[in-house]
């Protein structure tokens, strides 16, 4: 299947938060109205490239999708009016909508949205599905590709995720505020792991996969403009930015990963790191700084350095040691342990290493092999460190991973 | 996480069984396979044919030998898999302990996390 094109595809994404959110607010009704929607900008999606992109696209999709909501009441109706010889009342317009009267700012829906999407009552990958369809205006055919499911597995977890937010009694409304903090975390969280997904397979054979990278930055472009004055948002939005500016160096020819030191800074994109570098050092002069714009922040220190060797360490070091603080967590610690190696030696970061195997977290995960073999061979140990490396090998469960670690492990076989 | 559950059972196993039992464990095939379709975890699956249909094909020598027969002579043999994609490898583990070869002792399931093609610069 060719798809619409890049430009209609993009209006169609924008547009898709704005009519569901639209047509819950009239109707109520998030499941119906989003299976509604999905019909509507695949009708739009077929339509458009040919017979040209309507004068208002916006009034267009929610026309359209009105009509298929109608349809698919008039035949839930008409089987309910044949099961029970009984008249049946209007749909129920209850539900989870306010008042339509109630006619929001412009983008709140989308927020809206997005909260709904991240309701508790999910579980990650439902809110993960439920996001890229609803928020996202992906299909549920381009979501089971990027996650490599059948459509039919996704398209069932994406209609239960559906129900299981009707049965939580979820509203289209925004989330208390003591609610609210919770709910943004769990936002940010999803489109980091969309993010994360399509960037770490973005030099795999299937480039789609790479396309979760756009959206992901797209929605958390999109959260920053509805939500300018929070810090943990900019920090992900430019950690995000911060990231991706690597990707035409993080590997190498034959696809094989290409570790941070060993990249070519000139293959770096610079637009990337000078867009995240601005935001994350402007939202730390005036926000209390939390996990993202700290990793943010560590991510500008390496983009910053003309080459490896120029590294601020000592500032990463400090960097690590405040997110340790606020946000303790043995990963962070792990990365912790890198960086001090390079400001105190490689003994000093293996030191820190050892309570993480007593840890569950990390006891017998590839990257604290990973991290040790590296240590151990700068400690001048290349016994040790192959070990290391192949311990992480074996435990791994990504093939680029496994294929740079089996590398570096046979590097070392020559000089035990 | 996906994971791919590999059934490995007694070939023939089914013979010694009433047909009251054998409906019992289709059922309860159909059941799990239906919980998991409903879940969204399940990738996919296949049942193989008999060990007696497999051909084992290796190098000997300089050429290509074929023989009729399994690779492993071993009471279990690899008799199907499925695929699932879940939160967690317990809940991978739940899900092949609640199989009817697991349970009524005619077979082991092997839970195996399958390889990505996404990683990670270190």
């Amino acid at each position: 299947m060719t798809g619409p094109g890049p430009a209609v595809e993009d209006l169609l994404r924008t547009l898709a938060p704005q009519v569901l959110g639209l047509l819950v607010r009239r109707h109520g009704q998030f499941d119906a109205c989003e299976d509604a929607v999905q019909e509507a900008l695949l009708a739009a999606a077929l339509q458009w490239p040919a017979d040209g992109v309507p004068e208002h696209p916006r009034s267009w999709l929610v026309t359209v999708a009105t009509r298929r909501l109608t349809d698919a009441w008039r035949s839930e109706r008409a089987r309910r009016d044949r099961e029970v010889a009984v008249a049946v009342r209007e749909p129920a317009y209850a539900g989870i909508a306010p008042p339509p009267d109630e006619e929001p700012p412009a983008g709140d829906d989308t927020l809206r949205l997005l909260f709904l999407c991240c309701h508790p009552a999910l579980n990650r990958p439902a809110q993960v599905a439920l996001t890229l369809r609803a928020v996202g205006g992906l299909t549920t055919a381009q979501i089971a590709r990027a996650y490599l499911v059948p459509e039919a597995t996704m398209s069932q977890r994406i209609r239960r995720a559906k129900q299981r937010i009707e049965a939580a009694g979820a509203r289209f409304t925004m989330p208390s505020p003591a609610e609210r903090d919770e709910r943004l975390r769990a936002v940010l969280q999803v489109l980091y792991l969309v993010f994360n997904e399509g960037y770490t397979a973005s030099s795999g054979p299937d480039l789609r996969r790479a396309e979760l990278t756009v959206e992901a930055v797209r929605l958390a472009r999109e959260l920053h403009r509805l939500l300018p004055d929070d810090g943990e948002v900019a920090g992900l939005l430019a950690l995000m930015l911060l990231t991706d500016a690597h990707r035409a160096a993080r590997t190498g020819p034959d696809g094989e990963l290409v570790p941070l030191a060993e990249q070519d800074r000139g293959r770096w994109n610079r637009a990337e790191i000078e867009e995240g570098t601005a935001l994350v050092t402007e939202a730390l002069t005036w926000s209390p700084p939390g996990p993202y714009q700290l990793q943010a922040a560590i991510a500008a220190v390496h983009a910053e350095a003309p080459s490896a060797a120029e590294t601020d360490w000592r500032q990463i070091v400090a960097l690590y040691r405040l997110l340790g603080r606020i946000a303790p967590n043995p990963m962070v610690t792990l990365n912790q342990a890198a960086a001090v190696a390079m400001v105190d030696g490689p003994r000093a970061g293996l030191a820190l290493l050892a309570p993480l195997d007593d840890d569950e977290r990390t006891a017998g995960h590839h990257r604290l092999a990973a991290v040790r073999a590296h240590l151990l061979e700068l400690a001048g140990e290349p016994g040790a460190a192959r070990e290391a490396y192949l311990a992480a090998a074996r435990a791994t469960t990504s093939l680029p991973e496994r294929r740079y670690l089996e590398v570096r492990a046979a590097r070392l076989t020559d000089r035990r | 996480m996906k994971y791919m559950l590999l059934i490995w059972n007694r070939p023939g196993f089914v013979e010694g069984l009433s047909e009251q039992d054998r409906n019992a464990i289709f059922s309860e095939v159909d059941e799990i396979m239906k919980e998991l379709t409903e879940s969204g975890e399940l990738v996919g699956g296949q049942a193989l044919a008999d060990p007696s249909q497999t051909r084992t094909v290796r190098l000997t020598g300089d050429r290509t030998e074929v023989t009729d027969g399994p690779f492993m002579e071993s009471k279990e043999q690899f008799a199907g898999y499925l695929t699932v994609d879940c939160e967690s490898p317990e809940r991978a583990v739940e899900i092949a302990a609640r199989w009817p070869d697991v349970r009524m002792g005619f077979g082991v399931l092997e839970v195996r996390p399958l390889m990505d093609d996404a990683g990670t610069e270190m």
